[in-house]
């Protein structure tokens, strides 16, 4: 399928991309790289500190318990969303009116600022203004998200939920849509029941797309920041501070350079690692 | 085994279908004897593919019924209807071995495994799949994936026809020849129905006993292959059938007689125009045209190698005339007569056969 | 109509209901919403629209938000294009590892970025101008367009290159004339999640802003922040973000399918 022409003049097509991008990424990684391996008192005077960042973010209670935290909160999301995405695309109408409608309406979530997503569950959580926290209170269950840690994880939860499983519901529904008619028939003459049409036909054909929505979805929901830190801060206490809250606090709000830079560091390796291992997987897939 | 008839039929994929071109499949009542071997020829967009899915049940039509001996199946779904059908991309279920794919059909109608087995085994046999049954079916080539395809259907022993909608289209040609030989093989073998959707005339005149030509929703001709060639009915079936197709030339009437560039054509058969308004036409295929020292005036254009035979082409007036010459044969530099065999020339009116 | 399971339609709900009580807030007072619980306005009110229709601090943070929206969705589709379509026709050196490198940028938190572009932005001067914003969402965004525009330029055959060439047409002539319009749809959805992503992302454009170029989003949780929580207000705001969202959804949703079917978000 490769009929491209060797064209070293490439290169200027692609210029400005790379000295866009380079800008952003190398010049930063550059400056976090150096101040991984150094330490500062202040008046730009710096102190080459070797591996001790990393050694002391790796072992650091607070680390891993932040890691531990988002490790879970994505486990979490991703067993929720990604079956409930599928199943609710498996529901949806093939053509007619009511495609564009539904479309439109379960796009919604996704173009929201994410502030106001944080901003608008706030607000429906609450225990005494918000409906959500209104009715659990109301049916005789005590919940309160800025109080009980459980409450604030469910409430976080929920509003991932809320927000992304319709980015897992487009994907499945375009892939099921690129499924022709004919297998259908065909399993259809063969006599196959629903269930066995879903694991033989449509299963299959969506692997693909199923890769890509884990593989958005762990590295969005491992990089999250402002939902969870507008609706709860990430507290009470530290109970929902993820990784990047975490990183921003030690950051900017401690300004403490260089373990915020080791801890970006083995933060950017973690998901690297994870994206290729997923990346190499569906490029196996997609040569057999 | 049992006769296929259709009473009636019309369908149309709008719900409110107005005129006539709203229609898919205009009027039809067709019968398809227990056993024969047909095909479905036309052009894109005629309804083939529509009239196979009416009768294999994959489509409910709009107004007539459907029989299969003497039951009415017009509302029944497919899957109860005894067909098989093998579709125009390959269908198999990628993650099943080839020997699952066979099975799939017996497993869903709960068979027992040891009749699954000897039952899937025979049927690959017959196909030439033996060595690739533990294969998975994704690893497959193109031809033999539709073979896998036509298994599944002929498992089941329950099966009274098998439609088979542009089977050949992804395959390679020189693997065509030898699929075509072995659908033959199988008809003959087993004796099923079969219905062969195709736009492909070589497909159509090498598998079929009998011809169904449509056109634009309308069933033209049935007849076996040297029928059509020999009397088509349409001037369509004319047109398609045949390489190149059949001159088809305006003219006239004179006391029943057609009448051509001033000279009255005789033919053999009688000429029965009933409409005085119709548009009249003579038919005659460029096999049955030939040179001669009187007749029809042409200014000779083209002459093309076909092989064995040449393509001349020759210019009356407005028309253009296509003959064959066999090669070596004598073939005029500019202006010639034509002959046209008396046997074959047909007279069309508004483009139906009337001699 | 043909009907419709009532699974989606559930969902579907589920989905409104936050926006749904968002709106009703927006129509209280502070005092209705502290005082009192209903699922629909007691005393409508329109007050708090009013204020930020009229109130500089809040519209310029909608202008703000917009302005660096806009330059980063035109920034990063114009550079995609020509490096799509390099990726699409031509082989060079390195081009499978610039390719992955620039998807490695779509997985880059942000959070690490936070900093860093905080001193780079500062340092060239450019710290609090919508112009800082759009540039730093390149960061994810370009990566993004060249990988959705690579797809669909992929789709269009190499034939058509060929012909225009043979006929002698000039290269950027044919790029703008016959390539672009026969990749149109993949334009707009390029443009489309261009603008989805720097629309909704906010760390970074609150990390490069203070006063001048401040979105919304900062704008919000300054009041949320000060003593006297302002929750109509607050909700009457977020309401607003919600609309531009909604109008360009309108505008693509024949694409949506299409562009999910790529399989390239």
């Amino acid at each position: 399928m490769d009929n491209k022409t060797t064209h070293q003049k490439a290169w200027f097509f692609v210029l400005p991309v790379v000295v866009l991008v380079a800008f952003n990424a190398i010049i930063p990684l550059m400056t976090v790289v150096n101040y991984s391996v150094q330490e500062t008192f202040g008046d730009n005077v710096f102190f080459w500190e070797g591996v001790k960042w990393f050694e002391d973010v790796l072992n650091s209670d607070r680390f891993h318990a932040s890691l531990l935290r988002q490790l879970m909160f994505t486990g979490i999301i991703l067993a929720i969303e990604v079956p409930l995405g599928v199943a609710i695309a498996l529901t949806m109408p093939k053509k007619g009116p009511w495609v564009s409608v539904c479309l439109v309406f379960m796009a919604m979530p996704l173009l929201i600022p994410w502030n106001v997503v944080g901003a608008m569950w706030n607000i429906f959580a609450l225990p005494d203004i918000g409906l959500l926290g209104h009715a659990i209170n109301g049916m005789g269950i005590e919940y309160n998200f800025t109080r009980q840690p459980f409450a604030a994880w469910f409430t976080t939860v929920l509003m991932d939920v809320w927000h992304w499983t319709s980015l897992v519901v487009l994907l499945a529904y375009a892939g099921l849509r690129s499924i022709p008619e004919d297998y259908y028939q065909a399993a259809k003459i063969d006599g196959a029941k629903p269930w066995a049409v879903f694991l033989h036909i449509q299963l299959p054909k969506l692997k693909r797309v199923l890769t890509i929505a884990i593989l958005l979805r762990f590295m969005d929901s491992f990089m999250i920041y402002t939902e969870p830190f507008v609706l709860t801060g990430g507290g009470p206490g530290n109970s929902t501070t993820f990784l990047s809250i975490d990183l921003v606090k030690v950051a900017l709000g401690q300004f403490d350079l260089g373990p915020a830079a080791a801890m970006s560091l083995i933060y950017f390796l973690i998901v690297l690692l994870v994206c290729w291992v997923f990346y190499t997987l569906m490029m196996k897939n997609e040569d057999q | 085994m049992s006769k296929i008839t259709l009473k009636n039929l019309r369908h149309s994929y709008l719900s409110h279908p107005q005129r006539d071109e709203d229609w898919a499949l205009k009027e039809m009542s067709v019968e398809w004897s227990d056993g024969g071997a047909y095909a479905l020829l036309g052009p894109s967009g005629c309804g083939k593919t529509t009239l196979l899915n009416i009768i294999s049940g994959l489509v409910t039509p709009t107004q007539g019924e459907v029989w299969f001996g003497d039951v009415e199946v017009s509302h029944l779904p497919a899957d109860k209807r005894n067909i098989a059908q093998v579709f125009q991309f390959p269908v198999v279920y990628d993650t099943m071995t080839v020997f699952d794919n066979l099975a799939f059909p017996l497993r869903n109608r709960d068979v027992n495994e040891t009749d699954i087995d000897w039952k899937v085994r025979e049927i690959a046999a017959m196909l030439d799949l033996s060595e690739t049954l533990m294969k998975r079916a994704s690893g497959l080539t193109a031809d033999g994936k539709q073979k896998i395809s036509l298994g599944r259907g002929l498992v089941r022993s329950d099966v009274n026809a098998i439609m088979f909608d542009e089977p050949l289209t992804v395959i390679d040609p020189h693997l065509k020849w030898i699929l075509r030989s072995k659908l033959k093989e199988l008809h003959q073998q087993i004796g099923n129905t079969m219905i062969y959707v195709t736009h492909d005339q070589t497909e159509a005149l090498t598998f079929a006993d009998q011809v169904v030509v449509m056109q634009e929703g309308e069933v033209v001709q049935i007849g076996s292959p040297v029928e059509l060639f020999e009397r088509p009915q349409h001037t369509f079936v004319g047109h398609f059938i045949g390489s190149p197709g059949m001159n088809v030339l305006a003219c006239e009437l004179d006391q029943g007689q057609p009448v051509y560039g001033g000279a009255t054509v005789e033919t053999t058969g009688k000429v029965a125009v009933e409409d005085p308004t119709a548009r009249l036409e003579i038919g005659i295929r460029p096999e049955f045209i030939s040179f001669a020292d009187d007749g029809i005036a042409v200014s000779v254009e083209k002459v093309s190698d076909a092989g064995r035979v040449n393509i001349v082409e020759t210019r009356h007036g407005d028309d253009v005339i296509k003959l064959l010459v066999p090669d070596g044969g004598n073939v005029p530099s500019e202006n010639a007569f034509l002959k046209f065999d008396p046997d074959h020339t047909q007279v069309y009116a508004n483009d139906w056969m009337v001699s | 109509m043909k009907k419709i399971s009532a699974v989606p339609i559930i969902y579907i709900l589920f989905l409104m209901l936050p926006i749904y009580w968002l709106v009703n807030m927006s129509f209280k007072t502070t005092n209705e919403i502290l005082g009192t619980f209903s699922l629909w306005p007691q005393e409508f009110t329109v007050a708090n629209y009013v204020k930020i229709f009229t109130d500089p601090t809040w519209y310029t943070g909608y202008f703000n938000s917009l302005t660096y929206v806009g330059l980063n969705t035109v920034i990063s589709v114009t550079v995609a294009l020509p490096a799509a379509y390099a990726f699409s026709r031509f082989r060079f050196l390195g081009d499978k590892h610039l390719f992955f490198w620039l998807l490695t940028n779509r997985m880059a938190p942000p959070a690490v970025f936070a900093l860093p572009f905080f001193q780079l932005y500062s340092a060239i001067e450019l710290f609090d101008t919508p112009l800082a914003v759009a540039l730093a969402h390149c960061l994810f965004n370009i990566p993004l367009a060249v990988w959705i525009l690579e797809g669909f330029m992929s789709g269009v055959p190499k034939e058509l290159d060929e012909t225009a060439y043979v006929d002698g047409y000039p290269f950027w002539r044919f790029f703008i004339r016959i390539f672009l319009p026969t990749i149109a749809a993949g334009i707009g959805v390029a443009c489309f999640f261009a603008f989805m992503f720097s629309w909704v992302e906010l760390l970074l454009a609150k990390t490069l802003t203070s006063v001048a170029a401040k979105p919304i989003a900062a704008t919000m949780t300054r009041t949320a922040s000060t003593a006297g929580y302002e929750l109509g207000l607050l909700a009457a705001a977020g309401t607003l973000t919600i609309i531009p969202g909604a109008f360009v959804i309108y505008f693509v949703r024949n694409y949506i399918a299409k562009g999910f079917a790529l399989g390239r978000v």
